[in-house]
């Protein structure tokens, strides 16, 4: 049955990009062929019109839950820093970084 | 240039003056050992949960009140990129339902700059390049610092309003004034607790705006002015030269006093916001927000307004300005209060009190000093040393010119010398008495002066030119 | 068979049995079945020796131990223990040990709880069968060429296989119902925000809860309450106190009003056994005395699909973390951009990058409206169709799991095949009502089936005391025993 491909090689190499993901060709084959079929699976909540309907991010209806402004226990430097690959001067060190923060 | 217009849209990043962070109760401190105020929540570590700090809802509600904004029913969201100093790899911000909409600040020259947003963000960390003498680019590591991370920020984002680099300026130093009168946040732009960054376009009036480009990397007033200038330049001469402007984000380089392209639009992030799961809607509601109404203080603008209308002038900027951003505002309107000539107050506020402690000299006194030198008592010289002296020893204006023996001359004294001087400068004379309104005028300036001299400056000038109106009748 | 926890719990208060005893019984278990099942990624036999001592001093020393003093609890080894390895089965958390402990972790040890170990699942909590860990699969101890379910599949199959009376998992899409009934325990997802989520590392925010195995439902309940109610630490937990389950147990189902959904009983996939069971329990709950109907849930048919976009879509966002930077592994590289690649690529399983890049997608640019807007638009209508429902019943019936256990490699080839085993659980997750499965008989294949029921937020005494009397109608759990 051919029907148009929901998803595209160039996408799924685009997408990796983005999620920091190196794939190696037959992965981007692999990924693309199953994205596809999962994201057909999902047409039928695509074919769905519920623009009127407002969308659920919670399921539980909860507003303005806050914490008072008071100072809690911190980590120190130490414990902080346990886990890092990679340590200097009571810092977190990693390799060059090319370019600013967006 | 006088053909282009320069429009300008200015989004400022302020941290908020809280005892803890946004999302974690690790002290929102400068200036710590690195990566000491962390904790789980702002490493991002697996498991942890973020949870809303009180204070920061209060300190955005009161900003957002303080612009004139609508505070609305917010929610959170995730801005997705990676980069070190973003524990996360995402920064929890408000996107499409920001806290504060559709506000306006106005600025003293009196341009009313609108207010499309004002939102709760959290602060990143902050990476230091090592190597390459710190340069980014061919740094051989970089190291990151976390107690940053996770500091409350409210980003104000300006409607282009803005025409000039001075409106720019006029428009930061403000904020900043707001932002202190209201306690938000000490916005140090030099510490860093004060950001701007800069969409600037140019157009010839009439036609639509130009393609903008964000100048980052503005560290200081000055800066900011040198980029929008430059940038400006930049682009009207990539018109005139037959290019385009692309749109683009730009850094902006204070050593060699140029902008230089970051990113392109092309190149520009897709940041998959989508509705913070770990967070609630944040809706503070009437309540909240008639009690921070009720609670706001004065503010620049409307101490200004309240200023230039007790003085009768119609600018609210020159030292009507200068009196409110020195916060001797409340000095000046006791004293015109008093019955004191406003231009005179005004005017010692401006030039004569621009020193330590001026806050301490009673209203009373400066209007009794203003009086004294109108009525002739002081000269405007006198007024000044006797001011100084009314700031550094709080006495009252009448016992300082007594102790200075500053006693302006009596009227009947006055013309006597007044007769001493025609007489020894008869040509003048002739010339004064038969002379037109144009030669008189000069001329009294040269008689003032004469009497001046021989009374060693204990003459009050305006006594002395009504007497010689007086003369020639 | 070993005792039940409440009985462990009575004994060890009473000064009736030792704490290090009860450890040492089911650390000789492990010991003697372990190897084949592989329920454990770590198992904590000098600490759960250590707490248990701590518990015999405080009850010859007359203080209150706690309700659940001296049983061993298991883990799912995505709850976070302080100085405690918490790999969540995947490569990328390599040698990391979490500075804190989980809220339910602390709540436990509050409770006079044991923790015996860490148990598999698969990795970072997405999958069905507990075979996408890094450290390998875990079996079924009622047939271990099969698998147990996921991705709690290392607690469902600790539990049934003796290791511990009592575990906890994390249930997204169901990963505490689906493994519970293929291995024939007890497995409940309380209301969303009824347990804190607090050092459980996140899968899917909004869908993500903590909740208990254990062999019966009292032992289940009791678990539930020792971990239930209110934490400051998690914005999305509930403020309203969670109500008390334990009493609800014998109330028994007369006038209790069930209704059958049609929807999920006639879903894509589900077994003739599996619905032959799921009917006889309707029948059985009928004949203690309840009022059983057939109902209509018709936007649980969106479920599966509306779930594969918003689950996928948060953990993307969730797993951005995992960058080599703070914490786990890290593969070096000439710059952080190519050491973020790397190291991702290398410590992430394909399954955990398969729906990373499928969330990614879901939330890209000119896309969101279309799957991730969409989807939640979508969970609207799925909360107002089963809000209808729980008008008309108290609880509602379903199978659990599409098909009793299934054999290792079956499934791993075509991830949508994999995914349609939630069908049934999947619909809970999205609205927040609790869900639990009570085993029901076994399948032609002799294996355990578990009949699902479900009630509206916060409805957890109605859904024990609905699950205690199907329980005890149910055929007796000896035959579906390993
Ligand atoms: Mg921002
Ligand atoms: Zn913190």
């Amino acid at each position: 049955m051919a029907r148009m491909a929901r998803i595209t090689r160039d996408e799924v190499a685009h997408v990796a990009r983005l999620a920091r993901l190196e794939l190696s060709e037959a992965e981007v084959e692999m990924f693309t062929d199953q994205l596809d079929k999962v994201l057909d699976h999902a047409a039928d909540v695509e074919a769905l019109d519920v623009a009127d309907v407002p969308p659920t991010s919670h399921p539980y209806p909860l507003v303005n839950v806050m914490r008072p402004d008071e100072p809690a226990p911190c980590l120190g430097q130490d414990e902080a820093l346990a886990g890092a690959p990679q340590a200097e001067a009571g810092q977190f060190r990693v390799p060059p970084v090319l370019g600013e923060a967006p | 240039m006088s053909e282009w217009e320069t429009i300008i849209g200015l989004e400022v990043h302020c941290e908020l003056a809280t005892a803890t962070k946004l999302f974690c109760g690790c002290p929102n401190r400068f200036g710590d050992e690195p990566n000491t105020n962390v904790c789980p929540v702002c490493l991002g570590l697996p498991g942890s949960l973020p949870v809303l700090n009180a204070q920061v809802v209060e300190l955005a509600v009161r900003l957002g009140r303080a612009l004139r904004c609508e505070v609305r029913r917010s929610v959170f969201a995730r801005k997705n990129y990676f980069y070190p100093d973003m524990p996360k790899d995402y920064q929890i911000s408000q996107y499409d339902l920001p806290i504060n909409v559709q506000g306006y600040l106005d600025l003293p020259s009196g341009r009313r700059v609108g207010i499309e947003r004002a939102h709760i963000e959290e602060d990143t960390g902050k990476s230091t390049h090592v190597g390459g003498g710190g340069r980014i680019h061919d740094a051989g590591y970089s190291l990151v610092d976390y107690n940053r991370a996770g500091v409350p920020l409210l980003e104000i984002v300006s409607a282009p309003d803005l025409r000039s680099a001075d409106d720019a300026r006029a428009y930061v130093s403000e904020l900043r004034a707001i932002l202190l009168a209201t306690g938000v946040s000490d916005a140090k732009m030099e510490e860093g607790s004060l950001r701007v960054d800069a969409n600037v376009s140019v157009h010839r009036p009439g036609e639509p705006f130009g393609t903008r480009c964000e100048i980052k990397n503005l560290n200081s007033l000055r800066s900011l002015g040198r980029a929008i200038e430059y940038e400006a330049r930049r682009q009207i001469d990539l018109i005139e030269a037959g290019d385009t402007v692309r749109q683009e984000t730009r850094h902006w380089n204070e050593d060699d006093g140029r902008t230089h392209t970051l990113r392109s639009k092309e190149e520009a992030e897709d940041y998959r916001y989508f509705p913070e799961p770990d967070l609630v809607p944040l809706d503070p509601g009437d309540e909240w927000i008639a009690r921070v109404d009720a609670e706001l203080p004065a503010l620049p603008a409307e101490r200004r307004q309240r200023l230039a209308a007790a003085a009768g002038v119609e600018d609210t900027g020159g030292s009507v300005a200068v009196a409110v951003s020195r916060g001797l505002d409340e000095l000046a309107l006791g004293a015109i209060e008093a019955g004191a000539d406003a231009g005179r107050v005004l005017t010692h506020i401006e030039h004569n009190l621009a020193i330590e402690g001026a806050e301490r000299v009673k209203p009373g006194d400066l209007a009794d000093l203003v009086k004294m030198e109108v009525g002739g008592e002081l000269t405007a010289t006198q007024a000044k040393t006797v001011l100084a002296e009314m700031v550094a020893t709080g006495e009252p204006p009448a016992a300082i010119a007594k102790a200075k023996g500053f006693e302006a001359m009596g009227e009947d004294a006055l013309a006597g010398v007044l007769d001493e001087v025609i007489a020894a400068n008869p040509a003048e004379w002739e010339r004064f008495v038969g002379g037109d309104e144009k030669v008189r005028g000069k001329l009294t300036g040269f008689f003032v002066g004469q009497v001046m001299k021989a009374t060693k400056g204990q003459a009050d000038g305006k006594v002395v030119t009504a007497l010689l109106r007086s003369r020639v009748g | 068979m070993t005792a039940s926890a409440l009985e462990i719990a009575r004994a060890v208060r009473a000064g009736e049995r030792r704490a290090a005893d009860v450890v040492e019984e089911h650390l000789a278990a492990i010991e003697a079945r372990e190897p084949e099942i592989h329920a454990f990624n770590l198992v904590l036999a000098d600490e759960a020796r250590q707490a248990a001592l701590a518990i015999d001093r405080r009850v010859e020393a007359g203080e209150d131990p706690g309700p659940l003093a001296g049983v061993p609890v298991a883990l799912k080894d995505n709850l976070c223990t302080k100085g405690i390895p918490t790999t969540c089965s995947s490569r990328i958390l390599e040698g990391w040990r979490p500075p804190y402990d989980a809220t339910v972790v602390e709540r436990l040890a509050d409770a006079g709880a044991v923790v015996i170990g860490k148990t598999n699942l698969d990795e970072f909590a997405m999958g069905s069968s507990t075979e996408h860990s890094a450290f390998g699969p875990t079996r079924n101890p009622h047939d271990p060429s099969r698998v147990p379910g996921g991705s709690s599949g290392g607690s469902a199959a600790a539990v049934a296989a003796g290791f511990a009376p009592l575990a906890l998992g994390s249930d997204t899409g169901g990963s505490i119902r689906q493994p519970a009934a293929l291995c024939g325990v007890v497995g409940m997802k309380p209301t969303y925000g009824a347990v804190s989520r607090y050092g459980l590392v996140a899968f899917a925010s909004s869908l993500d809860q903590i909740g208990p195995f254990a062999a019966t439902v009292a032992e289940a309940a009791a678990l539930f309450e020792a971990v239930a109610g209110h934490d400051p630490r998690d914005a999305t937990s509930i403020p309203e106190p969670v109500p008390a389950v334990g009493a609800a147990l014998d109330r028994g189902v007369a006038g209790l009003r069930v209704g059958l959904v049609t929807e999920l009983c006639q879903a894509e996939g589900i077994e003739p056994d599996v619905s032959a069971r799921v009917r006889e329990a309707a029948e059985a709950l009928e004949s203690a005395g309840a009022k059983v109907d057939e109902v209509s849930v018709p936007a649980a048919v969106y479920g599966l699909s509306a779930y594969y976009l918003i689950a996928p879509a948060e953990a993307s966002s969730n797993l951005a973390r995992y960058d080599g930077v703070r914490f786990g592994l890290r593969v070096d590289a000439p710059t952080t951009g190519e050491m973020y690649d790397r190291t991702r690529t290398a410590g992430f399983g394909a399954e955990v990058k398969r729906r990373i890049m499928l969330g990614t997608y879901a939330l890209s640019a000119g896309y969101y409206d279309a799957f991730y807007g969409k989807a939640q638009r979508v969970r609207t209508l799925i909360l107002r169709d089963f809000a209808a429902a729980y008008e008309q019943f108290d609880v509602l019936l379903s199978p659990t799991s599409p098909c009793t256990a299934f054999p290792h490699g079956s499934k791993t080839d075509d991830p949508l095949t994999m995914y349609l085993n939630d069908v049934c659980t999947i619909p809970a997750n999205l609205s927040g009502d609790p869900a639990i499965t009570v085993p029901f008989g076994v399948g032609d294949d002799g294996l355990p089936v578990g009949v699902q029921i479900m009630a509206p937020a916060l409805g957890e005494e109605t859904l024990f005391q609905a699950a205690a009397a199907l329980e005890a109608v149910a055929p007796s759990p000896t035959e579906a025993r390993p």
